[in-house]
C-alpha cells in the first residue's frame, strides 16, 4: 500500500525482534524479560514450526534444560510443534463470533480446505486455526488469514477468502 | 522541559490542523477488517489522479465500528464531517461530492464543530480555527445536520480514556502532545513528590480497569512502601477476555497516552524498569507501541533523564504467545520471566514479590491511559465524572458487541443503567428478535437477563447480580441464543484455558462440560442440573487462579437467570432458541420458497432436493443442521422446530 506508515511498522517488527542469534551472549544471571518467547518465535517464523534440532539449539544458547523449553513451547498456543502450512487461517471464536455464527464459518472452512482445525492441507499452503478472539467483536463474525482480519463474514464469502494465497 | 513540549506541540496543531482539507481515515484493526486499508488507498490514488494538495492521514477507531470504515472530512473553516461506511466502491463519489462542495448526506454520522482538549479543558473550534477558509466557501446548510456528540451513540458519552482515539494520528508524539499531551507527566516531575502523586491517584477513586477493580492509589502505595532498590512496573495489555477490545484499540489509537501514564506510574512507585505485555493476536497494537517507546525515546520523554530531571525509566515490549490464563497476574510475571505461563498462589502478591521476586505493580492498559488525565483534572474532577451513588469513580470503556445495531467501544460514566448502553447507545436488538440478556465479564462473568437492565453499571451492582463488570466486554444475546450452549461454550473456553495446575479446575471443568454437552445433545436429566452446581462449587472453591475462581460464573449465572432454558432441554428435549443441533430439525416453506436452489448449492451435506413443483425440500435424514441453508436463503423460507 502507497505510504501507510502502519503497515511498514508491521513488516519491520515481523522481521526484526530480538533473534535466536541476537540473544547469543546476552546469558548472565538471568535472561531479559520476553528473551525465551521472543526466541521461539523467532525460530518458528524462521523454520515455520519449532523442530526438535531448532529447540535444542535454543536450549543450548540460552543456557536452558531442553525440557524447559519444550515445556513453555508446548504451553503456548501460537507455537507449533509440527510443520504449519504456508498461511495461516485463524477462525475467531471468540463470544461475538460465537453469538453470531462462527461454528458456520468454520465449518465452511473446513469443507473448502478438507482439513479439521488445528490441521494443515496436504500441500501444506494453509493451516486451519481457531482462536480467541482477535479483538474485532464489532465486525463478528472475523477470520484472519496471516494477520489480515476480514470482519463481518457469511458463509458464501469463505471461497472468495482463500484466493490469491500461494 | 517546556520548550520540547512547545515545540512538539506546535508541529502537532500543524499536522492536527493543516489549514487545507484533510481526510482521516480510522485505520485501527476493526477499520481494516471492514476495508479501510482499501478506502485509504482509494483516496490516495484520487488525489494523485487530480492533483489535488490534501492531507490524508490514520487515525486510530473512534468507537462507532458499525459503521466502519469511518472516513472525516475537515475543510478549513467548516466542520469535520464523519463519514460511514464508506464503501472502498463509493470512494471517487464521495469525493467528488466533497469537492463540490457538499455533504453526502445518506453516510454522514455527525459533525464536529469543535474538539474538546480534556487535558486542558479547552475547546478548539474548527470553524474559526483562524487559518484561511477554503476557496469554494462555506458548506451550505450544515447548521441543520446532527452534532456527532448529540447523536444516539455518542450523547452519553464521556471519553476520558479513548480522548484521542480516531482524532489523531497514533503515530505522531506531537499530536499526542498537541492534544495536552506529557502536560501531566510534566506536572509530576517538576511540582510533586512521589507520594504526592500516589495520593492524588488514591483521592481520585481509580479502580483498576482490568477486572478486579482493585483500588489503584493503594495499589501504588503499596509498591512505593515495598522495601528494595529494584521496583518494576508492568502494563498488562493481554486482553484476553472474549469480547473485550478496548485495551487493543487504545494502544492501536493513542498509545503514548498508555506511555505517559506508566511514566508517571513509575515515578510514583520508584520504579526504573518497565513491561508491556501485549497479546500476540494484536500485532497492529504491538507494532504502534513499539513505535511510540521509540518517538517517546527519541524526544527525551523516556530513558535516561526524562525532561532533564535525572529521572530514568524505561520500558520493553513482551509479546504474548496466546494463553489466556497469562492475563492472570502471577501467570503474566512468570511468562515474561520465561517460563509456562502458570498463576501460582497469592500472597505474596505481585507488589510484595513479583518480577524476578521484586515488587511490581501491575495495571491495564485502560487504567495506565486514565492516569494522565486524573493529574491534570485533579481527584475530584475524576470522582464526579461517575453517576453512581456506590464507590466507583470515573468512566468505564466498554465494547458492546452482539446482536444489537450499533457495535462498538463506548465510553460511559460508571452509573449508567444496562439499558441505557444496550438500547439507547447501541440501538437496541438488530434482529427481529428482542434481546434476552447481556454477557459481562468475559468467561469470568455471566449474563443478565434483561429483566434486570434498570440496574446502574458498576463494580457492585454487577457482582450482586451474579456477573461481573470485568474488563468491559459486553455481549448482548437476543432470543435467538440458546444460555446453555452459551455456558457450554464458555467451558469450552475455559478448559481448553486451564492450565491445568489445579485438578479442580482441570478435572471440574472437564465434567461440567461432559454434562453441558449431554444437556445440549438432548440427554441430560434434571438431576445433572444440580451435579452441575455441586461441581461449580468445588471448582471455585479448589483453584488457585482467577480463572479456576470464575469459570463457573456463566454456568451458575444461566442457571439462575435462565432455569427455563435448562428445563426445556432436560424434559422436553427441546432448544428453544433453536441453536442446539441435536434438538432442532430445519424445514422449507413450500409457499415461500421461490425455487431458486440457493440453499441446494450451499448445502454442505446435500440434503436438499428441488422438487418437480418448484420448491426445495430437506432430507432430515441427510440434514447436519449446520442452519447455513437459513443463512442464504434470500426469501428466508427456510424454518427451524
Amino acid at each position: 500500500m502507497s505510504d501507510l506508515k502502519s503497515d511498514d511498522l508491521l513488516k519491520k517488527s515481523e522481521a526484526n525482534p530480538a533473534g535466536v542469534q541476537g540473544l547469543s551472549g546476552e546469558v548472565s544471571e538471568r535472561l531479559p524479560g520476553g528473551a525465551v518467547l521472543e526466541a521461539l518465535f523467532s525460530l518458528q517464523r524462521r523454520e515455520g514450526y519449532l523442530s526438535e534440532e531448532g529447540l535444542s539449539y535454543l536450549s543450548s544458547q540460552l543456557g536452558i534444560p531442553l525440557s524447559q523449553i519444550y515445556g513453555v513451547a508446548t504451553f503456548y498456543n501460537a507455537f507449533s510443534l509440527v510443520p504449519r502450512g504456508r498461511h495461516q487461517v485463524c477462525v475467531c471464536y471468540g463470544t461475538a463470533c460465537h453469538v453470531r455464527g462462527a461454528r458456520s464459518i468454520l465449518e465452511r472452512l473446513e469443507r473448502e480446505l478438507g482439513v479439521k482445525s488445528g490441521e494443515t492441507t496436504p500441500d501444506r499452503k494453509f493451516s486451519l486455526h481457531l482462536v480467541r478472539c482477535v479483538g474485532s467483536c464489532s465486525l463478528a463474525p472475523v477470520v484472519m488469514v496471516d494477520g489480515r482480519v476480514r470482519g463481518r463474514l457469511k458463509v458464501d464469502q469463505i471461497p472468495q477468502l482463500l484466493i490469491g494465497y500461494e | 522541559m517546556n520548550h520540547i513540549l512547545e515545540e512538539l506541540r506546535e508541529t502537532g496543531r500543524a499536522t492536527l490542523y493543516p489549514g487545507k482539507t484533510k481526510i482521516s481515515i480510522g485505520l485501527a484493526t476493526c477499520g481494516r477488517a471492514a476495508g479501510a486499508d482499501r478506502v485509504y488507498e482509494a483516496v490516495c490514488r484520487f488525489l494523485a489522479e487530480r492533483s489535488l494538495d490534501w492531507t490524508v492521514t490514520q487515525v486510530g477507531c473512534l468507537g462507532f465500528c458499525t459503521k466502519e470504515p469511518l472516513v472525516m472530512v475537515h475543510v478549513p473553516g467548516n466542520p469535520r464531517f464523519v463519514y460511514g461506511p464508506v464503501n472502498p466502491d463509493d470512494v471517487s463519489q464521495f469525493l467528488e461530492f466533497t469537492l463540490a462542495g457538499r455533504v453526502e448526506g445518506e453516510l454522514l454520522l455527525g459533525r464536529i464543530d469543535e474538539d474538546y482538549n480534556l487535558m486542558l479543558d479547552e475547546k478548539v473550534s474548527l470553524l474559526d480555527s483562524g487559518v484561511q477558509k477554503d476557496s469554494r466557501g462555506d458548506r451550505e446548510g450544515w447548521e441543520e445536520l446532527p452534532l456527532l456528540s448529540e447523536i444516539p451513540f455518542y450523547r452519553r458519552q464521556v471519553r476520558v480514556a479513548l480522548r484521542n482515539c480516531g482524532l489523531i494520528d497514533p503515530f505522531s508524539l506531537a499530536e499526542y502532545v498537541a492534544r495536552g499531551g506529557y502536560q501531566a507527566l510534566a506536572l509530576v516531575l517538576k511540582e510533586m513528590t512521589p507520594e504526592d502523586v500516589v495520593d492524588l491517584v488514591f483521592d481520585s477513586g481509580l479502580r483498576g480497569r482490568g477486572g478486579a477493580g482493585f483500588l489503584t492509589g493503594r495499589k501504588w502505595a503499596a509498591a512505593r512502601s515495598a522495601p528494595g532498590p529494584v521496583k518494576y512496573l508492568v502494563c498488562n495489555a493481554d486482553e484476553g477476555d472474549p469480547g473485550a477490545y478496548m485495551d487493543r484499540s487504545i494502544l492501536e489509537g493513542d498509545p503514548f497516552s498508555v506511555l505517559e501514564g506508566m511514566t508517571i506510574g513509575a515515578y510514583a512507585i520508584g520504579a526504573k524498569e518497565g513491561y508491556i505485555y501485549v497479546r500476540d493476536e494484536y500485532p497492529l497494537a504491538v507494532a504502534t507501541f513499539q513505535e511510540a517507546v521509540r518517538q517517546a525515546e527519541g524526544n527525551g520523554l523516556l530513558g535516561e533523564n526524562i525532561f532533564d530531571t535525572g529521572f530514568t525509566f524505561r520500558v520493553h515490549l513482551v509479546r504474548g504467545a496466546g494463553a489466556f490464563v497469562c492475563g492472570e497476574e502471577t501467570a503474566l510475571l512468570a511468562s515474561i520471566e520465561g517460563s509456562r505461563g502458570e498463576p501460582r498462589p497469592r500472597p505474596p502478591y505481585p507488589v510484595e514479590k513479583g518480577l524476578w521476586g521484586r515488587p511490581t505493580c501491575i495495571n491495564n492498559v485502560e487504567t495506565w491511559a486514565s492516569v494522565p488525565p486524573i493529574v491534570c483534572r485533579g481527584p475530584a474532577w475524576y470522582r464526579a465524572l461517575c453517576w453512581s451513588p456506590r464507590a466507583s469513580a470515573g468512566t468505564k470503556v466498554f465494547s458492546v458487541v452482539g446482536q444489537v445495531k450499533h457495535t462498538g467501544l463506548v465510553e460511559v460514566p460508571l452509573g449508567v443503567t444496562l439499558s441505557e448502553i444496550v438500547h439507547e447507545i447501541a440501538g437496541g436488538p438488530r434482529g427481529g428478535v428482542g434481546i434476552k440478556a447481556v454477557q459481562t465479564g468475559g468467561p469470568s462473568g455471566g449474563c443478565i437477563p434483561a429483566s434486570m437492565f434498570h440496574l446502574p453499571v458498576d463494580f457492585e451492582t454487577l457482582t450482586e447480580a451474579g456477573s461481573i463488570m470485568g474488563s468491559g466486554g459486553f455481549v448482548v444475546m437476543d432470543e435467538a441464543t440458546c444460555m446453555v450452549d452459551i455456558a457450554r461454550y464458555f467451558l469450552e473456553f475455559t478448559l481448553g484455558e486451564s492450565c491445568g495446575k489445579c485438578s479442580t479446575c482441570r478435572e471440574g471443568l472437564l465434567q461440567m462440560h461432559h454434562l453441558l454437552e449431554k444437556i445440549t445433545q438432548g440427554e441430560g436429566t434434571v438431576a445433572d442440573l444440580s451435579t452441575l452446581r455441586e461441581l461449580a462449587w468445588l471448582v471455585r472453591e479448589g483453584s488457585l487462579c482467577g480463572l479456576g475462581k470464575t469459570a463457573p460464573n456463566p454456568v451458575l449465572s444461566t442457571l439462575n437467570h435462565f432455569r427455563d432454558e435448562y428445563l426445556a432441554h432436560v424434559r422436553e428435549k427441546r432448544c428453544p432458541a433453536g441453536v442446539c443441533r441435536a434438538l432442532i430439525s430445519f424445514y422449507i416453506v413450500q409457499e415461500e420458497c421461490t425455487g431458486c436452489q440457493t440453499c441446494l448449492e450451499e448445502c454442505l451435506a446435500g440434503a436438499i432436493s428441488f422438487h418437480s413443483d418448484g420448491y426445495c425440500l430437506i432430507d432430515e435424514e441427510k440434514c447436519v443442521k449446520c442452519g447455513t441453508c437459513a443463512d442464504v436463503c434470500p426469501a428466508g423460507a427456510v424454518r427451524c422446530r
